[in-house]
């Protein structure tokens, strides 16, 4: 098992048509997805990369049964293509666009949320690298080959910090069931502990590293949720311990505005509810592998 | 972005919410002729920069006199002023707001912010008006009042009329606070703003509702729908190097030390930041590329990057993705061709066509140095800075 994709997740493209979106959706054929169309507003009919291209998402899933979905839409048009989909009944949808208005993320987060639990979408992103199980599907930006299939859950709001976790943690032989980018902005579609809740009931995750920052009360949730309903071993490391208080950090959402939000809390709030931290991120690989030994 | 607070009050009352006269001035005669304007004999007259906590660096001040306005325009304008949020460099007063004093009965302090735990928008209301809010919160919570909006309706006239009951402001009040409280609220969400602060929001002697003080913030991402918003923009108050990288689109931000850095994503370029300071040096900013970089592009970012001249050693840093160590590696030798780097400079490149990337830099017979891991640059870069600068 791996959590949310495997070989046989039958996904679609939103934006395959666009430059972007086929650069990905060729590289994610070449791994090994199981991409059965794409959708583009006027191309519909027409195929592309030899998949079939429709219109809306609704009859994209009406005719290939498609279950998730990967969306290359400009920041503009991002959240009306994320209700799109939620409204189609895909069950898990990956968000790359970086540059959403937080207005439109708060509606999306809305919309999706008025679904019954069962029903409801799940939406990782805005502004991350993706989900890949290694090995499986990949429905994401990521170079591939960094990750080797494995027992560790990776979840990460930063993608260039994910691919060095994973690349570190393939140089020591450990590889990964499945890895979550839940994006940088500040408002996320899932949080670590939405995430982590995924791992903790999947047979083939052992144990998970989260990967966060500066900036929003995810990391200390994540916390409070691992101490009190785990029983997997959680590693981490949070970035920014030298980034100044209230500038934005590249990422929308990496600011510390308040109490808790900068990275030296953070890790001390992991540390007392007995997660391991990375002092640095040179050493997420060889974190992970001392709490692999310990298990 | 954010916005002076003579702007924020202008787009405040523009949605009904009430705010003292006032006019904007750019040098004492001009301050002086808003004073005219006003009538009256006394006038606060306040600095206009992107800080809060200016009364007591002395950017506000009450004056009762055109001698007293002219001095204080005289001293301030065109100077910076440092307040304990501008940092020890403080900011420019780009301008002078000179405004009717009011009849103060009350101090009150209200905010709408976007809160994260909710998602939601979040309304914050205290009786404890001119204070920092956070040390209110630490002290007495019970003086907080709060009111989470849903998004799907929108606020709703009764939430604004608990908490203009929660103030405790006498009945014949509680119609204007109700009114003003909807009207920054229809203001924060018409405005894509994501941080809105009145402190104070005062009761006058005549139980009026005023703000007399106006901080607002917006949503970068949402600017491209704001045109009227974008206007407002001040560049006096924001860092050079900033200005300039953003006309390149590229994500920078000033620090002080003095090891320069060149990153792809912004979280790995926050702990490469972390990495360097653990190895003992200290970064001089912080510099995403983002994906996709052109080897002009990556040229571009190196020199924004050594165009800071505290800068005295460099450290370049690609985990390639979407990225190509091939460009990035002919970007830095197309550089180097061009002009000389003096400091010391560490190129780590992995991930995406890193072989060619780093066939590229090697038979290119330019003064690089390579590294392989995170660990390996920046151990090289803060050693190689530490042997360059004698530091």
């Amino acid at each position: 098992m791996s959590i949310f994709i495997n070989e046989k997740t039958p996904v679609i493209v939103q934006g395959i048509t666009g430059r972007i979106g086929s650069f990905h959706a060729e590289d994610m054929i070449k791994y090994g997805t199981n991409v059965v169309g794409g959708v583009t507003p006027g191309k519909g009919g027409t195929t592309h990369l030899g998949k079939p291209v429709f219109n809306t998402v609704q009859e994209a899933v009406a005719a290939t049964g498609a279950e998730a979905t990967i969306t290359f839409v400009p920041p503009a048009y991002a959240a009306d293509g994320i209700m799109e989909a939620a409204e189609a009944g895909i069950k898990f949808c990956v968000n790359i666009t970086d540059g959403i208005p937080t207005q439109d993320m708060i509606r999306v987060k809305r919309y999706i949320n008025s679904a019954k639990p069962a029903d409801r979408m799940i939406l990782t992103g805005p502004n991350c690298a993706g989900t890949i199980s290694p090995g499986k599907a990949m429905l994401g930006i990521m170079p591939g080959h960094i990750y080797k299939q494995g027992n560790v859950g990776l979840i990460g709001r930063s993608g260039t910090l994910g691919y060095e976790a994973a690349s570190q943690m393939k140089e020591l032989g450990i590889g990964i069931s499945t890895s979550v980018g839940i994006g940088g902005d500040p408002i996320n579609g899932s949080s670590f502990t939405e995430i982590l809740k995924y791992f903790e009931q999947d047979d083939e995750t052992h144990a998970i590293m989260i990967i966060g920052e500066i900036g929003g009360p995810q990391e200390a949730e994540a916390a409070e949720y691992f101490k009190n309903h785990m029983t997997k071993p959680v590693a981490a490391y949070i970035a920014g311990l030298t980034a100044p208080p209230g500038r934005t950090m590249g990422h929308a959402g990496a600011i510390v505005n308040s109490a808790g939000e900068s990275a030296a809390e953070k890790v001390e709030i992991l540390q007392e509810a007995g997660i391991m931290v990375s002092p640095t991120p040179s050493e997420m690989g060889t974190t992970m592998q001392a709490l692999l030994k310990g298990m | 972005m954010n916005i002076h607070e003579y702007q924020a009050k202008k787009v405040l009352a523009k949605y009904g919410v009430p705010v003292p006269k006032g006019g904007v001035a750019h040098s004492a005669t001009e301050a002086i002729y808003q004073a005219n304007e006003l009538g009256g004999d006394k006038w606060i007259v306040k600095a206009q920069l992107h800080s809060g906590a200016r009364g007591k660096a002395g950017g506000v001040k009450l004056c009762t006199s055109h001698q007293e306005i002219a001095d204080l325009c005289d001293k301030l304008l065109g100077n910076n002023l440092v307040t304990h949020q501008t940092g020890p460099e403080g900011k420019m007063v780009s301008s002078m707001y000179v405004e009717e004093a009011s009849d103060i009965a009350r101090e009150l302090y209200f905010s709408i912010v976007l809160d994260r735990a909710t998602q939601r928008v979040t309304l914050i209301a205290s009786t404890e008006g001119g204070m920092d809010i956070e040390a209110v919160a630490e002290e007495a919570p019970e003086k907080i009042f709060t009111i989470t909006i849903d998004p799907a309706v929108g606020m709703q006239p009764f939430q604004a009329r608990q908490l203009a009951f929660s103030l405790n402001l006498p009945n014949v009040a509680i119609a204007a606070a109700t009114k003003a409280v909807m009207a920054c609220y229809r203001c924060l969400r018409d405005t894509d703003a994501n941080q809105l602060e009145i402190n104070p929001l005062i009761l006058t002697a005549d139980n009026k509702i005023l703000a007399l003080d106006a901080k607002m913030g917006f949503d970068d991402n949402a600017l491209y729908r704001q045109p009227e918003i974008s206007e407002c923009r001040d560049k006096t108050q924001e860092d050079p190097r900033e200005i300039n990288a953003a006309e390149h689109d590229l994500s920078y931000i000033g620090l002080d030390g003095n090891i320069g850095c060149m990153i792809n994503g912004a979280g790995l370029a926050m702990a490469t930041m972390d990495m360097i300071q653990h190895s003992g040096g200290q970064p001089a900013n912080f510099l995403d590329i983002g994906g996709g970089a052109s080897p002009e592009r990556v040229a571009t970012a190196i020199e924004l990057v050594l165009s800071d001249t505290s800068v005295e050693a460099l450290l370049v840093n690609i985990f390639a993705g979407i990225n190509r160590c091939d460009w990035v590696a002919q970007g830095i030798v197309d550089l180097l061709n061009k002009r000389d780097i003096d400091v010391p400079f560490v190129v780590r490149l992995s991930g995406t066509n890193v072989e060619e990337g780093q066939r590229i830099l090697r038979e290119s017979g330019k003064k690089v140095i390579t590294a392989d891991t995170l660990a390996d640059a920046a151990t090289k870069v803060v050693e190689a800075w530490k042997e360059a600068t004698g530091k």
